[in-house]
């Protein structure tokens, strides 16, 4: 019988099966930031278990409120900081060097084919974009990860996604996963992983297939996964160059993590793009989704452009071209977060953060703030915001506002037009 | 061993979320202990008050996916603050049941059916619950009104449970 990703993944890593369903895997990756970490970290200094299972396999981040904005998130990047010095971990991306988590490991290229990867998050999610089985526990999970480099999942069930058509102008990585999530529900893949196959996927880039999987946990998956290709190994050529003689080589090693063509799925669903149009948010839920067309004239106070799902280059070029020599509306205010230092520094040589200033936009240094409500940007009472972040839960960007989930290319002619439209209005495409 | 007996709080929607649990802004918050009063602030539920509502009850019963969103083990830990140490639903997020028993805590799945005849039976009235950890099962009480029914969790759940957590287990094994 034929395996999926998750599968072969799965079985390369068991180091026990302590009853029914429950297997522990031997982990590649433990990644931290400062939110949920320190909590671990006092917890086994408490229960005098102050150790880590091999520092070159720990990577930590100060990124959900980067510069902090008060003592107690100061005290958080304090325990972070003092514990990494204590552990030699060589992997910490301190502020100036930090960025958003989900974004500035795989930059690095902490995230590879086969691994296995747990983070205090549940976004981790999006590193199966490498074809890792990568995801977010708990404070408790996270603990026994660094102590002990494992943890417990049940056996992996997949949900297969074919994305199948041709990409519509105008129409995103964004939007297909909000597509994807309104048609199973925020419930659709609990306990699965997705696997996200089929031809549109093949020729997403490694930042669009970020966005696909990021948002696999809004419809409940457990990690979302993409086969590893050359799409993969070309963005990972930098740091595995010394591995593999040639690209060809790196690409026959990772596919031993491909699916087979008879592998067994809990449901393969088959959902076509053709006729996709950008997709937008309305209520509390990530699968109360419209079309943008539905929502047209929504007003909004606040644009928001960053974080782990669309903070990315070509988030942020997508954007730029959309805005170039034009002036946000004077009814909204407009935020730009790009995810890592290094994006940051590209979009300055590529002349994207000149029109971001030009287009009348805050540009803060990166950081997850303003999508949970932490800090740089969170909303008052009342008021909308256009976000192409992953979350529109009740006061998650700050009590009483309200949070429309869309692509960055939406959420920049919105910004232009005051209220929630089609970017096809400033492209014309 | 936590208590898992104790008063019922019924909340009837599916999908809450761990920010309705406890908002993100609290996630600063370095103990345990300060998260107390913040449990639901930002619930989404008619009629609902979270000052209110929650005093005096041990146990939750609510709908599918209770718990999903956001991976904070301070959902739990909020929750275990209020003295309620079990939740009751047709299902939960991945996330949310693996932290509740990593804390020695019990999110037990029942059917939609079930689950259903409790909330026409006892949501609207003052109610109870026994649990008989070792016999797998839960008795409802309210007035004249009993019914019992069995749960079914896992060993590995179950000895994380009797363990009091997952920490010191995974730590003297492997």
């Amino acid at each position: 019988m034929g395996k999926t990703i998750a599968e072969k993944i799965f079985e390369s890593h068991i180091v026990d099966n302590p009853c029914d369903d429950i297997y522990v895997i031997r982990l590649d990756a433990v990644f931290c930031h400062e939110i949920t970490t320190p909590i671990a970290i006092n917890d086994l200094v408490a229960r005098g278990k102050d150790r880590i299972f091999d520092p070159s396999r720990i990577k930590a981040v100060i990124d959900h409120v980067s510069p902090a904005k008060d003592s107690k998130t100061a005290v958080q990047g304090k325990v972070l900081r003092e514990w990494v010095r204590r552990h030699n971990i060589k992997d910490f991306f301190d502020i100036g060097r930090n960025g958003v988590c989900h974004a500035i490991f795989p930059e690095k290229g902490f995230a590879r084919p086969g691994f296995t990867i747990i983070m205090g998050d549940s976004h981790t999610c999006t590193y199966g974009a490498f074809g890792a089985f990568a995801a977010g526990v708990g404070t408790t999970d996270l603990e026994v990860g660094l102590l002990k480099g494992v943890c417990a999942f049940n056996y992996p069930k997949t949900i297969k996604i074919n994305v199948n058509g041709k990409i519509p102008s105008g129409v995103y990585a964004k939007d297909i996963i909000l597509s994807v999530i309104g048609r199973i529900g925020v419930n659709g893949a609990t306990n699965n992983v997705i696997e996200f196959a089929g031809p549109v996927v093949d020729t997403l880039s490694m930042d669009a297939r970020m966005t696909l999987c990021n948002m696999a946990v809004e419809a409940g998956a457990t990690c979302g996964i993409c086969a590893p290709d050359l799409t993969t190994v070309e963005y990972l050529w930098g740091y595995i160059k010394d591995e593999y003689k040639t690209k060809q080589a790196a690409l026959d090693a990772f596919k031993k993590f491909c699916p087979d063509s008879d592998a067994v799925y809990e449901k393969i669903i088959e959902h076509d793009v053709s006729k996709l149009e950008p997709m937008v948010t309305f209520g509390y839920r990530p699968d109360n989704v419209k079309p943008v067309r539905e929502m047209e004239g929504t007003k909004i106070d606040q644009v928001y452009i960053g974080s782990c799902t669309n903070g990315r280059i070509e988030d942020l070029r997508i954007a730029a071209e959309i805005l170039r020599g034009k002036r946000i509306s004077d009814s909204l205010r407009g935020i730009v977060s790009p995810a890592t230092p290094g994006i940051y520094r590209q979009a300055l040589d590529e002349g994207i953060i000149s029109i971001f200033l030009e287009a009348g936009f805050c540009v803060t240094n990166p950081t997850c703030g303003a999508c949970l409500g932490m800090s740089n940007g969170v909303l008052a009472e009342g008021e909308a915001c256009a976000s192409t972040t992953n979350r529109n839960f009740i006061g998650r960007m700050g009590k009483g506002g309200m949070v429309h989930l869309m692509s960055p290319a939406t959420a920049a002619a919105t910004a232009l037009a005051g209220y929630i439209t089609n970017s096809t209005l400033y492209t014309g495409r | 061993m936590k208590n898992f007996t104790g008063k019922v709080l019924f909340l009837d929607r599916a999908d809450i979320n761990t920010d309705e649990i406890i908002p993100a802004k609290y996630l600063s918050e370095n103990t345990r202990q300060s998260l107390k009063p913040y449990l639901f602030e930002d619930m989404n539920l008619k009629g609902f008050n979270n000052k209110k509502d929650i005093q005096g009850k041990s146990i939750i019963i609510t709908r599918e996916n209770f718990g999903c969103g956001s991976s904070r083990e301070h959902a739990p830990w909020a929750l275990e603050e209020n003295g309620i140490n079990l939740v009751i639903a047709p299902s939960f997020a991945r996330i949310f049941k693996r932290n509740m028993f990593n804390c020695g805590m019990m999110a037990v799945e029942l059917s939609p059916e079930i689950i259903s005849s409790f909330f026409s039976i006892f949501s609207k009235r003052e109610t109870g619950i026994e649990t008989l950890f070792d016999e797998s099962s839960f008795i409802l009480k309210s007035g004249d009104i009993e019914e019992s029914v069995n749960f079914e969790i896992s060993e590995f759940d179950r000895a994380l449970v009797t363990a009091g957590g997952w920490v010191d287990y995974a730590d003297s094994r492997y």
